[in-house]
């Protein structure tokens, strides 16, 4: 029987559902009601079924930003989800064409990308994973790979309809390529925090002074991995309210590594002493409160000392080059600017996204204001504004480096990097 | 003490007599003599005569430094033995040495001993903060240098921590003056190895009697206000300060044969030491104590006591008036100028001053709303907050990392200062130089507000020279149940710092606002001397 709470609160988390729901994947759903009620606790008979029931989880999943079991997600096991969702699409699916493919995989990414806009990991994956699709259609079709490109406009000119593929043909073995082709892409994900340990050492000398904020895990491998060699210092800045950068120190520590935490209010303070400032587009370690999906990438903390380096993770990485990333980054980078410290960014290429930092209402994400002024201050919380904003926007400028799984580059090649991954036509789902 | 059954010359009874009736605490008497001792020591060693005696009485003029207040009765050579022994009881030892040598030598020593002292009582009476607290080993051994540059300056001593001699003298001041030594706490970051880190939870008055003997009530409890942070801000701890102080004044009494002047300064010294010791005195402190010793020192000795006491607690009340009240009226009238309607200003962590003036323009009817900004872990702007809005005034509340989220739609900023070095660099709160910084990168106008008492002489281009070191414990935090910095002290590669104040570049600073008008930041040289001057 089907039973449907019209409660949100009251619902227990796990609810087994035993009814097949009418809803079709093509059609999108109200994800507020339906996706709360359902896990992945129960394996149904039906392959649709299943397929659809693993969406709805998935989706929920993100909403509630993370996964249900675990309380934190990077956005590496993210972009490894959402491949392994959309290899089951492509495997399980029904379509004919490459064009019903793409048309599938379109509408899912539509829901989850709304489900969680501020998780631009999902998205870039679902590109990826178009772009795969056109290429293997190309493939099989025969024609060489670079007819399909975008690039010159002469060809644009002289072609005129040479990108109006509609991609019906058939191709019998174009599921199987395509599969295949996501599992490369799921391997290559796999590997990214390994590749960009490896350049390490290319880039951390003895004794320096490092500076990163708030936690990630990218940076957290890069520089355990260059002090198995060699010896330096790390001032890591708490990324308040979050402080996810205690927990990075922490581990850091437990290494070996030399480490300091200090505030954010000290980061200009002893940015002077700083040689590098390393920043990941950190797994903004995705914390759940309440309804609030908290995402901090710990402060860029780091005491550079002369010759100090700031080394900090991001969110995003956008197409100009600018980053999105934990809030606290954009005053760690003008520091470091000031300083004339380099600022090298730790972003492996799923995080590389189309988008541009123009409209600022779907840029900034906020979380619950009980952050920063809790709840005790209640006499004065009622007459107050309180923000309590996740991310900031750090302009390529400030940027020197980013290091990502396919080596280093400057911040001005990421459009040129975007083009090689995904297709223009996808930069709107 | 083998030389000890020689019978002294006359000089040495007027000593006995003098050293019988002034009791067992030192006198000034007793430690110059101290210091001429020492002095003669020294010059004996030079001489390169009868070594061995020297250095036997060198050793035992050590020990009996040490033992000062039990009294030991150690004895010198023949050369100082004129200067005898502060020791009550003991008569003393005209050392083995032959009378001629022994009165040829206190001579020349007595002469620049003489005018060492007399020094030293110039320098009491021109108030030079530098004395506080080290008469008898360093000021024997500074003495000649100041005399030839008077500008040179000694190095604090929280600043030198790294140093073990400059620790080991300031302990040995401390029983002297019978303040107990606060003990650092926790793992250092080696960046700050040369400044005090303390603990909140060890203060300073567990290790006091009770009732404690040398320090006035009013400043012990002063001083656990300090190292607790109930009393907080430059203004507050100066404020705090100067009515401590008249209290003290309004229970001294002079002892006999002493004058007040010099007696009450001396008296002053050890308080100091022991404020010092709770927290490091600001630079608003340092010049209001500047202040209270140059005019007790200018007290003229004919004076009746009570005449004396009026005087100077009514200038210590007209330089709390005149420095701080009546400053932030001028500097708020100025202010207001500087604020217009519609205006959004940001301010950051909780200065007095700058909230005064704040509902000060409020009450003119200027139309504005501010944001507040704080920060980790003193969360001091939740105060500001507290005030502004009991005022009325419309405020929004971020913290400093979500700052250049929200600059963009500030106007100004308004900050304040704890001291304005010499060179321009403004020393304030930690993460003002940050704002100022992002708010340049805006091109947000920075105002600083601040007192002239509160400028200082000191120069500083960064903020590890000097600085503060707060509780380490400060920066954990428990979130959500778990508390990940909780037993950092056992992992020896870790560090926590807590910073207390940075300093800002002037060239993020468009405007400093002080009572005497609104200046650039390069002109507090100026002012400086321009009050020098007047003074």
């Amino acid at each position: 029987m089907r039973r449907r709470h019209n409660h949100p609160d009251v619902v227990p988390n796990h609810f087994h559902r035993q009814h097949t729901h009418t809803q079709t994947p093509s059609c999108p759903v109200s994800p507020l009601i339906s996706s709360r009620f359902y896990t992945t606790t129960m394996p149904a008979p039906d392959k649709e079924i299943d397929l659809t029931e693993r969406i709805e989880a998935f989706l929920s999943d993100l909403k509630r930003g993370g996964s249900g079991t675990g309380p934190l997600r990077g956005s590496a096991e993210m972009a490894r989800e959402t491949t392994a969702l959309l290899r089951r699409i492509a495997a399980q699916a029904r379509w004919s064409n490459a064009g019903d493919l793409m048309e599938i995989i379109r509408t899912e990414g539509r829901r989850m990308t709304a489900a969680q806009p501020s998780e631009t990991t999902v998205g870039n994956m679902i590109r990826r994973v178009l772009k795969i699709i056109r290429e293997e259609y190309a493939r099989s079709r025969g024609s060489s790979e670079e007819t399909d490109q975008q690039e010159s406009l002469h060809k644009l000119l002289t072609s005129g309809g040479l990108s109006e593929e509609n991609f019906r043909q058939h191709f019998a073995a174009l599921k199987a390529n395509v599969i295949e082709a996501i599992n490369e892409l799921l391997t290559e994900l796999e590997g990214t925090t390994d590749n960009i340990k490896m350049q390490a050492l290319e880039h951390i000398h003895s004794n320096e002074v490092i500076m990163t904020i708030g936690r990630s895990r990218t940076v957290e491998a890069f520089l355990k991995d260059a002090a198995r060699k060699r010896k330096f210092h790390v001032i890591v800045a708490e990324c308040a309210p979050f402080c996810q950068g205690h927990k990075m120190a922490t581990s850091l520590s437990e290494a070996g590594i030399e480490t300091t935490v200090i505030t954010d209010a000290a980061i200009f303070a002893v940015m002077s002493r700083v040689n590098k400032v390393f920043n990941a587009t950190g797994d903004l370690g995705n914390i759940q409160v309440e309804a609030c999906e908290l995402t901090c990438v710990g402060d860029l903390s780091g005491r550079l000392r002369s010759g100090f380096q700031v080394i900090i993770g991001t969110q995003t990485v956008l197409a100009n080059g600018g980053l999105r990333a934990v809030n606290g980054t954009h005053t760690l980078a003008l520091a470091a600017k000031h300083h004339s410290t380099p600022l090298i960014v730790c972003a492996p290429m799923f995080k590389l996204s189309p988008q541009f930092p123009n409209e600022e209402d779907t840029f900034h994400k906020f979380v619950s204001p009980h952050e920063v002024l809790p709840f005790t201050e209640g006499e004065i919380l009622s007459k107050v504004n309180v923000h309590c904003p996740v991310f900031d926007y750090v302009p390529p400028e400030l940027i020197t480096l980013f290091i990502s799984n396919i080596g280093g580059h400057a911040p001005s090649y990421i459009y040129r990097l975007m083009s090689e991954l995904y297709h223009p036509e996808d930069h709107e789902l | 003490m083998a030389e000890s059954g020689v019978t002294d010359g006359l000089c040495n009874t007027d000593d006995i007599e003098r050293s019988k009736t002034e009791g067992k605490e030192l006198t000034k008497e007793e430690k110059q003599r101290l210091r001429k001792e020492k002095k003669q020591q020294k010059k004996n060693k030079e001489k390169n005569d009868e070594k061995t005696s020297h250095e036997g009485e060198k050793k035992k003029n050590k020990k009996k430094k040490e033992e000062q207040p039990a009294g030991s009765a150690s004895q010198p050579p023949a050369q100082p033995s004129p200067k005898a022994v502060p020791a009550p009881a003991p008569p003393p030892p005209a050392a083995a040495a032959v009378p001629v040598p022994a009165s040829e030598a206190p001579a020349p020593a007595d002469k620049p001993a003489k005018s060492k002292a007399d020094l030293k009582a110039e320098r009491a009476s021109k108030g030079k903060k530098g004395d506080v607290g080290q008469p008898a080993p360093t000021g024997k051994l500074k003495a000649p240098p100041s005399e030839l540059q008077p500008v040179v300056k000694r190095l604090p001593e929280h600043v030198q921590v790294d140093n073990p001699e400059v620790v080991k003298k300031l302990a040995k001041k401390l029983e002297r003056q019978q303040i107990p030594l606060r003990s650092d706490y926790g793992y250092k970051v080696s960046l700050f190895s040369h400044l005090h880190q303390y603990s909140r939870k060890a203060p300073l008055t567990q290790q006091l009697g009770i009732p404690s003997t040398v320090i006035h009530p009013a400043i012990v409890r002063l001083g656990l206000q300090y190292s607790q942070g109930i009393v907080a801000g430059s203004n507050a701890r100066s404020v705090a300060l100067l009515h401590a102080f008249q209290q003290v004044i309004r229970d001294y009494t002079t002892p006999p044969n002493e004058e007040l002047s010099r007696d009450l300064v001396n008296k002053l010294k050890p308080y100091i030491s022991f404020l010092n010791q709770c927290r490091p005195l600001s630079a608003s402190m340092g010049n209001a104590i500047k202040y209270i010793k140059k005019e007790i020192s200018n007290i003229p000795s004919q004076c009746k006591e009570e005449e004396a006491k009026i005087k100077l607690l009514n200038c210590i009340e007209r330089y709390i008036n005149e420095k701080i009240v009546l400053a932030a009226k001028a500097i708020a009238k100025y202010s207001i100028e500087k604020i217009s309607d519609g205006d959004v200003i940001l301010v950051y962590g909780c200065s007095s001053l700058v909230n005064h003036i704040l509902c000060e323009a409020f009450e003119k009817k200027r139309k504005f709303r501010v944001i507040v900004v704080d920060s980790r872990p003193r969360l001091e702007g939740r105060e500001a907050l507290r005030r502004l809005v009991q005022k009325g005034i419309s405020c929004t509340y971020v913290l400093i990392s979500a700052v250049s989220y929200i600059l963009p739609e500030v106007s100004k900023v308004f900050l304040g200062a704890h001291a304005l070095l010499a060179n321009g660099y403004v020393m304030s709160r930690v993460g003002t130089s940050q704002i100022a910084l992002v708010a340049k990168a805006f091109n947000v106008p920075v105002l600083v507000c601040c007192e002239t008492y509160k400028f200082c002489e000191r120069v500083q281009t960064d903020s590890f020279v000097s600085n503060e070191l707060d509780d380490p414990d400060d920066l954990i935090v428990t979130r959500k149940g778990k508390t990940q910095l909780e037993h950092w002290q056992k992992v020896p590669s870790l560090g926590l710092l807590n910073l207390v104040y940075d300093v800002t570049p002037p060239d993020f600073v468009d405007l400093v606002i002080t009572d005497l008008g609104m200046i650039p930041c390069t002109s507090v040289p100026v002012v400086l001397r321009v009050k020098n001057v007047d003074q």
